[in-house]
């Protein structure tokens, strides 16, 4: 359309139109350009401080940062060139060289095995670049959610920028500067001393694995695959999308979904840490019925269902269809409550049915 | 909700009552968090200093159970400031005028004598919220546990239409539902006035309706509500059918709810733990949950959304729609054949009018919010854009009536009750999840610190606190966040059963519960633990 004249950039030759307010780096990705990075969170605002996202748009006399240069119409962009893949291997290795290793387990987090891929995709040398290694770890940080492994960080912020931006707790922050970079809490104390709050959100985005989720990483031994189920979180009402990892029968951990539309990637503490109830030994296996002593025994379904339905059934013929009362629950799904109150309305023709809504 | 969790980062006000956003649905928080970033302006009224307050630009610490009366001073000021939507009330609403006369006797000093919030405080607030372009409240269950929580509710509704802030982008009047499918439960017809899809059961035309579909005679009548239920239990109610509550716990007044449930001749309860509800029944039947089980669920915003078996349920344990169904069965009813959880889903949506337009594979996604009329529509995120489902919003006029109970010499305290981040309702679920322990471990009555010298306890000791229905024994917490004079605590740990002395009275229109008032009697606990602490 005549409107779009000149609102268009060139992409490695390919002319393509751009919304007003896109980086370069935005609109590149649209057009499935895959430039790497280390630093960036779609949800968060751009920050620039990897480097690895750079294309050389000409007339600029150095590579730009992609994700924090606005397309501009007529720009004249390279993704992807020689040097620039030279310069990103290089500073690949600069990165990885301090890190005390590369190879993280999946289930340390949803972003954490962005660096190990983009090792592999440059066949970056890990020990190039000899030298002191910076970030203190925190071992002392009984925690039971978060690992927090700084041996492991790159200072892309990424934590604590989720933390500000995305959660509003601000609970950890940038200590010192260059070498010296450490995250840490305010007087660099514990998390559960900070005003954390435990949503995990850092540990999803966290592109090394320093951040790592301990609870999904003590089933970092059991060798079958990691499976990921997409379903939504039993707390409340906001209805967050997640991903449920399993291996074999054994639910291991909680991801959110980056794309869930209530949550759009956010969990709070009990969405991301609260799921192993599902494993619980106190879990009910089989039916109980109450025998001759009074006692609730375990029973077969025949047996309960059998009755159940007598017990019911008898409560009916004595004094009639509105001496039964149903509850259905506010936390079992759609399918559960429909069930609940056909059995009255259909099975008895009453409405004798309510949820807990009202306390 | 009338407006979707997106909208929550659009207002340019936003006025949050009754809801302790932060602990209990931190994600929904987060994006109040972000339209503050972006320059949003945030009334708190709440009586409790809570985690909110740290963002707003006003808190507004009303007593517990003065809503209506805070609300009517706010609708005074927005009358009397001439900050009403004339076009809006015009096109879109009636009882206007009786509305804007009522109001006139409603002063903020008025209003200031009831809350206790400074009559200056409650002017400020009406003329932020007055004023904005967008203007949106949420609320939850601190607005509707009262006995005049229907009331609380309208006086919400009378200032949104006042102003007009409904049926546009980020404004609204948006409940925060707090169970993961409390919305569900109701959408669905787990009510006792409507059928599937708020269908009232009153209508001949819905009775025919849903005869014709299952094949049977269907009182014209509507159902009892489950207070009326428990309170008729082992009378008129002699059976109860039980899924996925703890009745016990979550339920006011626990002595008369443990009686009530003792009292049938027999109970059936389906659950995933041996609850202590569960515990009571006659037979109990081992339901699959969360990771295990396929079905969908409605959230908050009428977000329809697939939940997704990732593992086999434990043992036995089978499917809640299975369950009942199979129990149908067995008694002899009629249309329970369903194979899986799809055949329930699709029966539903054919029955509906509000999933009239979904099934099971469209939800696939999570993309729609209902209503979905007919198949091809895209869903409504938004309600009453166009207009109002029944015409014209009807204002009412509300006045204030005190709180089922009050507090006198005897029962000197307000007592509040809610929910805490880390825990849920009686921890069935986080209770039994490694690690929450290490955030909360023990229940914990919060007291403003002056208090705590000022009633003779200490920081860390343990009282007793009792009301017109019972008393427990619970540890003391000083902080500044309790008001003087009203006191906190949550219901989730069962060592603490808060709802022994809950369930004063009940909102006579909703029979909800009037959880967030309760007048207490605080004293030193002499017991072996108080000691240990003196040590």
């Amino acid at each position: 359309m005549s409107d779009n004249t000149g609102r268009t950039i060139f992409l490695d030759g390919e002319e393509v139109p751009f919304d007003g307010g896109e980086t370069i780096f935005q609109v590149a990705e649209r057009h499935h350009k895959d430039i790497p990075t280390l630093c960036y969170d779609d949800r968060l605002e751009a920050f620039g401080g990897c480097r690895l996202c750079v294309v050389e748009v000409e007339g600029a006399r150095t590579p730009v940062a992609s994700c924090t240069t606005m397309a501009e119409a007529g720009m004249r962009i390279r993704t992807k060139s020689g040097s620039l893949e030279m310069h990103r291997r290089v500073l690949l290795e600069m990165v990885v060289s301090e890190n005390r290793e590369v190879d993280v387990d999946e289930l340390s987090g949803y972003a954490s095995q962005e660096m190990k891929t983009l090792v592999d995709r440059y066949s970056a040398r890990t020990g190039r670049f000899a030298g002191d290694k910076s970030g203190v770890s925190r071992p002392d940080d009984p925690n039971p959610f978060i690992l927090r492994d700084y041996e492991n960080c790159i200072s892309c912020y990424r934590c604590v920028r989720v933390c500000a931006e995305q959660e509003g707790d601000y609970a950890i922050s940038i200590m010192n500067r260059g070498f010296e970079t450490q995250i840490t809490t305010e007087f660099g104390g514990l998390l559960k001393d900070s005003s954390c709050t435990f949503c995990g959100q850092c540990i999803q985005t966290c592109p090394t694995g320093a951040l790592g989720d301990l609870k999904a990483l003590r089933h970092v031994e059991v060798e079958e695959p990691i499976e990921k189920t997409r379903s939504v979180c039993t707390y409340c009402g906001v209805g967050c999308a997640l991903d449920i990892m399993t291996k074999g029968e054994q639910v291991v951990g909680i991801q959110p979904a980056m794309d869930g539309p209530a949550n759009e990637g956010a969990l709070c503490v009990k969405g991301q840490f609260a799921f192993d109830f599902v494993h619980h030994p106190d879990r009910l296996k089989t039916p109980f019925i109450r025998d001759d002593h009074g006692q609730l025994v375990p029973a077969t379904w025949d047996e309960a269902l059998d009755k159940a339905a007598a017990g019911l059934l008898e409560a009916v013929n004595e004094h009639g269809r509105h001496s039964l009362y149903a509850i259905a629950s506010g936390r079992a799904p759609n399918e559960a409550g429909f069930t609940m109150q056909k059995f009255v309305r259909a099975g008895l023709g009453t409405s004798y049915i309510d949820n807990c809504s009202r306390a | 909700m009338s407006n979707p969790l997106r909208d929550m980062e659009k207002p340019d006000v936003i006025f949050c009552i009754g809801t302790n956003m932060t602990e209990c649905h931190p994600v929904a928080a987060t994006r109040l968090k972000k339209a503050i970033a972006n320059g949003a302006k945030m009334i708190v009224a709440d009586p409790r200093e809570i985690g909110l307050v740290e963002f707003a630009d006003m808190h507004l610490p009303l007593r517990v159970g003065s809503d209506a009366a805070l609300l009517l001073g706010m609708a005074h000021v927005i009358a009397r400031e001439g900050l009403i939507d004339e076009a809006f009330l015009a096109d879109r609403t009636t009882e206007a005028e009786a509305f804007l006369a009522h109001v006139k006797e409603f002063t903020p000093e008025w209003a200031s004598n009831i809350c206790d919030v400074p009559p200056e405080l409650i002017e400020q607030a009406a003329l932020l919220y007055g004023r904005a372009d967008r203007g949106a409240i949420y609320y939850t269950l601190g607005i509707t546990e009262h006995i005049c929580g229907v009331d609380n509710v309208q006086s919400l509704c009378n200032l949104a239409l006042m102003t007009g802030n409904i049926g546009r982008e980020g404004t609204g009047i948006n409940p925060m539902r707090g169970q993961n499918n409390i919305q569900g439960a109701g959408d669905v017809g787990a009510i006792p006035n409507n059928y599937p899809g708020f269908q009232p059961v009153t209508d001949p035309a819905n009775q025919a309706k849903f005869e014709e579909a299952w094949g049977r005679k269907i009182d014209i009548d509507k159902g009892i509500t489950k207070v009326r239920a428990l309170e008729l239990a082992g009378d008129k109610i002699r059976a109860m059918l039980i899924d996925g509550e703890n009745t016990l716990v979550t339920d006011p007044d626990r002595e008369h709810c443990e009686h009530a449930l003792k009292s049938l001749d027999f109970l059936v309860v389906c659950d995933l733990f041996m609850t202590e509800t569960a515990e009571l029944a006659d037979v109990v039947f081992p339901a699959s949950g969360f990771a295990e089980t396929d079905g969908t669920q409605t959230n908050t915003e009428r977000r329809v959304q697939r939940l997704r078996r990732a593992t086999p349920p434990p043992g036995e344990a089978k499917p809640d729609w299975w369950i009942v169904s199979r129990l149908a069965q067995r008694m002899g009813f009629q249309g329970f054949d369903y194979s899986e959880a799809k055949d329930v889903f699709n029966e539903l949506c054919s029955l509906s009018p509000t999933y009239a337009g979904l099934d099971w594979d469209r939800v696939e996604h999570g993309e729609y919010q209902w209503p979905v009329p007919e198949e091809g529509h895209p869903g409504t995120p938004r309600l009453h854009e166009d207009g109002f489902i029944n015409g014209r919003g009807i204002f009412k006029l509300i006045r204030y009536r005190d709180p089922a109970e009050t507090v006198d010499d005897e029962y000197p305290v307000w007592l509040t009750t809610g929910r805490r981040l880390e825990s849920y309702h009686s921890r069935t679920q986080t209770g039994r999840s490694e690690g929450i322990d290490y955030l909360l471990s023990e229940e914990v009555l919060e007291v403003h610190p002056e208090d705590v010298a000022a009633w003779g306890v200490k920081d860390g000791s343990w009282v007793e606190m009792a009301s017109r229905r019972g008393a427990v024994t619970i540890k003391v917490k000083a902080t500044a966040r309790s008001p003087r004079g009203t006191v906190f605590t949550s219901f989730s740990f069962n060592d603490v059963p808060v709802n022994v002395l809950t369930g004063g009275g009940y909102d006579p229109i909703t029979d909800t519960a009037e959880l967030k008032v309760c007048p207490v009697r605080i004293q030193p606990h002499s017991s072996a633990q108080n000691t240990e602490a003196a040590i």
